[in-house]
């Protein structure tokens, strides 16, 4: 009875979730190709093809001149990483932690941003935020191991009678941590896709650009932030021994 | 009120409940508020430590809003991944 109302044949073309492409047979079970993996396929390329190009410059620059423009964005990202993971871990296990910690940075922040090709996040699926964060979970506990010991695991006993949320708490790190991640682009994905349903489709030209800062770029650079951040101090947390 | 069906008193419920899940956004504004005041007046008190104070607050700030999107995770599974519909 309200079929003649703009808004709601609008509301029919919202459309925010995960896409199946193709169907593909893994072992017996259907595996689908997602829009994620599209995504992270694309992020990979693109750092893939960065890594490339700035391989190549490097071999070729001369120290004897200034660096030029290329270099001087790879150098940035360099000094920038380097800076972020020393004020995280403290000088003395910078170097070895560098290498994940720059790339899992440069990795989220081109998944985040990548809403602004209109893809769809691939941190806006359960799947790879969660394999993330259980990335960060075992180098949690490979560190503890490695720089504690046993007092690791007696540590957790330590108070007998708190002992149970201790526990909870290992378990619960890496369940915050991609929950957090996904909550927030999900969050920003939702609202992008609701307001490209709503809205007329040449009011799409210009009005959802300033969203598109705030929910892809803002936000997504600083979701990327706090999950490395969150990996560095949780990390470090072990290399004190007592 | 005979002529409604019991799996649309199901979706009716569940969006109710998503709405009344929103409210966990409460707490994360308040908290978050709270943080970005604090900050305001740390970088008051001591403008040299900027960055640091920044980066304090938004890692803070970001660890606070957990809760609410715990709140937006219930929501969005009573929306879009309805477990109750299946119980019928």
């Amino acid at each position: 009875m309200l079929d003649n109302i703009v808004l709601s044949s609008a509301v029919m073309d919202v459309d925010f979730g995960i896409k199946g492409y193709s169907k593909l047979d893994f072992f017996g079970s259907d595996v689908y190709l997602t829009s994620s993996h599209i995504c992270l396929l694309i992020v990979a390329v693109i750092v893939l093809v960065f890594a490339i190009a700035a391989n190549i410059t490097i071999r070729r620059a001369d120290p004897g001149k200034a660096p030029g423009g290329f270099l001087n964005v790879i150098e940035f990202i360099v000094s920038a990483v380097d800076n972020m993971v020393e004020g995280g871990m403290g000088i003395a296990h910078a170097a070895s932690y560098t290498n994940y910690i720059g790339t899992l940075f440069i990795v989220l922040v081109l998944c985040n941003l990548s809403g602004l090709l209109g893809l769809r996040p691939a941190t806006a699926d359960y799947g790879s935020t969660f394999a993330l964060a259980m990335i960060t979970f075992f180098m949690i506990h490979y560190a503890g191991f490695k720089y504690q010991k046993v007092s690791r695991v007696t540590n957790l006993f330590k108070p007998l009678i708190l002992s149970p949320i201790n526990i909870i708490g290992e378990i619960a790190t890496p369940i915050s941590m991609s929950l957090r991640l996904f909550g927030n682009i999900l969050s920003g994905t939702v609202m992008m896709g609701l307001i490209y349903g709503l809205i007329p489709w040449f009011l799409t030209i210009a009005w959802p650009g300033v969203l598109h800062i705030y929910f892809d770029i803002f936000s997504g650079c600083i979701q990327a932030y706090v999950f490395v951040m969150l990996t560095m101090t949780f990390i470090s947390q072990n290399f004190e021994t007592e | 009120m005979s002529n409604i069906t019991n799996e649309g008193l199901v979706l009716a419920c569940s969006a109710v409940g998503a709405g009344l899940a929103m409210i966990a956004g409460i707490g994360p504004g308040v908290g978050q508020g709270y943080a970005a005041g604090q900050g305001a007046a740390a970088v008051g008190r001591n403008p040299g430590a900027k960055g640091n104070i920044m980066s304090t607050m938004l890692l803070g700030q970001a660890v606070a809003e957990t809760t609410g999107l715990y709140g937006f995770a219930v929501a969005i599974i009573l929306l879009y991944a309805n477990p109750l519909i299946k119980k019928l």
